[in-house]
């Protein structure tokens, strides 16, 4: 102000040019980084593998040297068993492991909300601390639980099977939790203690949004809690059930940490039960260095992920954002 | 409606209790279940392996906790690796915490010719799965070490060669540089400055002749510490529990971080479980301590996100 005042007139309407160009630009350049970031590290390398997924090349080849292939790689992709398992697993993961989050979850955040007042945030941040843990931790930590002859989770297995009842649906030998036929439970147990607490927060967030007259009107009216529960917060639950829903198909179809590192970086003949397609996809281009074939995998997979995405907003998505306002 | 005096919660009857009782029990039990894995972890760090495996397990502190400390640094550079895993969270974080509050304030206070598409664009992009992402950026990466190397090779003698500064693979840069501002923080910033900063006060600041980088700097800066803190929080924490991309990238000891080095004592034929523990305690620690310092501020900045949209 002081300035422009005792400036010459030619100064002051190159200041304002100046200060007008300022203003015009200054949100694209501020905006910029994030663009320039996502062109050279997000798109090229995304449409680079999409051209890869055509291409044979390994990295023993040579930089450049690829060959053009057509749809081959897919072709091999689509017709190998080992997908197709690591498919199953995954898919199967996702139910497994996914469900019982919810489950969970759900019921966690009423108690927490009507149960407790001044413990609250205690309660959910004890729940939310293996989200906020390194899931290698959490895998190693999990990989001596898991220990076939004295670990921790079969030495408690054994002991609840001396007491009345429990004998009756528990096994009698120690579990090996490293064969096909156990590694998935496993695997989901790793998942379901990781994911549950994140699930719980999310859902307590959204109670806590639920208006306390709503309560109060339902108990007027000589509901239970458990009326309450089923006939007020469920209902105005579901926007938030196809939200964090919808977050933990993204996710387990991505499932690669958990079960990368409980199986030690590889699967034998005898782990295949617990490689994931994220896994499998991780292996072709590194330890068989079929980078073609990876990117096809990748793709397959990108598909698949769009494809249930699309399924769940259409049979889900409408109902949860009609009945939520 | 408003005569009635509206009744208690139903809490006298059996029911009531019941439920109460059972919402206690689900939290309780709960609760130990999440806490158990973590017990354990410190327990067996302060034991040997032959402990550990014992029957029953230890349940109780031990004094091993030297020998595996000793282990562990016979095994792997533990330090090392702490520090590039520190180094990697700080720089992601303070990167993260300038280029994201830059493009959120752009977009909460200037009218401009796109706005909105580029906003949309920017949330559309988290919609990409990450895993979708890990192997063209490791081709990418090699792609650019190459396209790199004449200059590396011109400056090899030099004091600009010691910097690696067009080397790719094996550098911690390649794995901040492309993350330094993520799509969600700027979601995070526009949210948050579009609603707590009055746009009078952008104005007022422009009419005193504050340039517009100024007014982001002196002006909207400090009023958003609070987000900042939050976002920081987010950023660190992810950036120190990652795993598959810094696997891929960084392929010798000296530049891998924690997680990545930790993994590789687990291929050992005789695995040292207690020296792992030990590792793994010195890992999570950290988080969890400043967890218990702002737990509440990370949990309602990760949940309002979520409800709001």
């Amino acid at each position: 102000m002081q300035r422009s005042s005792t400036a010459p007139p030619g100064a002051i309407s190159r200041q304002m040019r100046w200060s007008n160009l300022q203003r015009r630009w200054a949100p694209y350049v501020f905006i910029s980084p994030f663009f320039i970031l996502f062109l050279i590290f997000g798109l090229y390398p995304t449409l680079f593998s999409l051209y890869m997924s055509f291409q044979s090349w390994s990295q023993t080849d040579g930089w450049g040297n690829w060959k053009f292939v057509g749809l081959e790689n897919y072709g091999f992709t689509f017709t190998d068993p080992m997908f197709w398992r690591a498919m199953y697993n995954t898919v199967w993961l996702g139910i497994v492991s996914g469900l019982p989050q919810h489950l969970l979850a759900i019921p966690l955040a009423f108690a927490i909300h009507m149960g407790l007042s001044r413990f609250k945030t205690f309660a959910s941040a004890v729940y939310f601390l293996p989200y906020i843990t390194s899931t290698v931790a959490v895998a190693l930590i999990f990989s001596t639980l898991f220990s076939t002859q004295k670990g921790v989770i079969n030495q408690t297995v054994a002991y609840l099977n001396t007491l009345p009842l429990f004998g009756w649906f528990l096994p009698d030998e120690p579990v090996n939790w490293f064969l096909n036929s156990t590694i998935k439970w496993g695997i989901a147990l790793v998942v379901i203690w990781k994911y549950t607490g994140w699930n719980t927060l999310l859902y307590l967030s959204a109670i806590q949004a639920i208006p306390r007259d709503l309560y109060e009107a339902a108990s007027v009216d000589g509901a239970t809690r458990w009326q309450q529960f089923r006939f007020v917060t469920l209902p105005l639950l579901r926007p938030m059930m196809f939200f964090a829903v919808s977050l933990t198909i993204i996710g387990s179809m991505q499932l690669f940490e958990e079960p990368f590192v409980l199986l030690n970086g590889g699967a034998s003949s005898a782990t295949q039960g617990g490689q994931t397609v994220a896994m499998y996809m991780f292996r072709t281009a590194f330890e068989w260095l079929e980078m073609g074939t990876a990117a096809s995998i990748a793709w397959l997979l990108f598909a698949f992920i769009a494809a249930l995405t699309i399924i769940n907003n259409l049979v889900f998505g409408r109902a949860a954002q009609g009945r939520g306002d | 409606m408003a005569v009635q005096s509206p009744k208690p919660l139903a809490r006298g009857s059996l029911g009531g209790g019941l439920a109460r009782l059972s919402g206690y029990g689900l939290l309780l039990l709960g609760g130990l279940a999440t806490l158990a894995p973590f017990y354990f972890m410190f327990v067996f760090a302060t034991h040997e392996r032959s402990e550990i495996f014992g029957s029953p397990p230890p349940l109780w502190f031990g004094n091993d906790l030297a020998t595996n400390y000793q282990i562990l640094l016979e095994k792997i550079p533990f330090w090392r690796a702490y520090w590039n895993n520190v180094y990697l969270a700080l720089v992601v974080t303070l990167c993260n915490l300038f280029f994201c509050s830059l493009a959120g304030y752009a977009f909460a206070m200037y009218e401009f010719r796109g706005r909105n598409q580029l906003f949309a664009f920017v949330q559309a992009t988290l919609l990409i799965p990450a895993i979708l992402n890990l192997i063209p950026f490791y081709l990418v990466m090699t792609q650019l070490d190459r396209a790199m190397d004449p200059l590396a090779n011109a400056f090899a003698g030099t004091f600009l060669g010691q910097l690696h500064l067009f080397d790719w693979i094996n550098t911690p840069k390649a794995l901040w540089l492309p993350g330094m501002a993520g799509a969600i923080g700027i979601f995070m910033m526009r949210q948050y400055i579009a609603s707590a900063i009055p746009r009078d006060l952008v104005d007022a600041a422009r009419i005193d002749g504050c340039s517009e980088f100024g007014i982001y700097w002196r002006v909207v800066l400090p009023l958003v510490r609070p987000v900042l803190g939050t976002l920081g929080l987010i950023t660190f924490i992810g950036s120190w529990n990652r795993f598959a991309d810094v696997a891929v990238i960084l392929r010798s000891q000296e530049t891998q971080t924690l997680p990545v080095v930790l993994r590789t004592l687990q291929g050992a034929t005789d695995v040292e479980w207690g020296a792992i523990m030990a590792g793994t305690a010195l890992l999570v620690a950290p988080l969890l301590l400043l967890f218990v310092f702002a737990a509440r501020q990370l949990m309602e900045g990760l949940t309002s996100g979520a409800v709001k949209s």
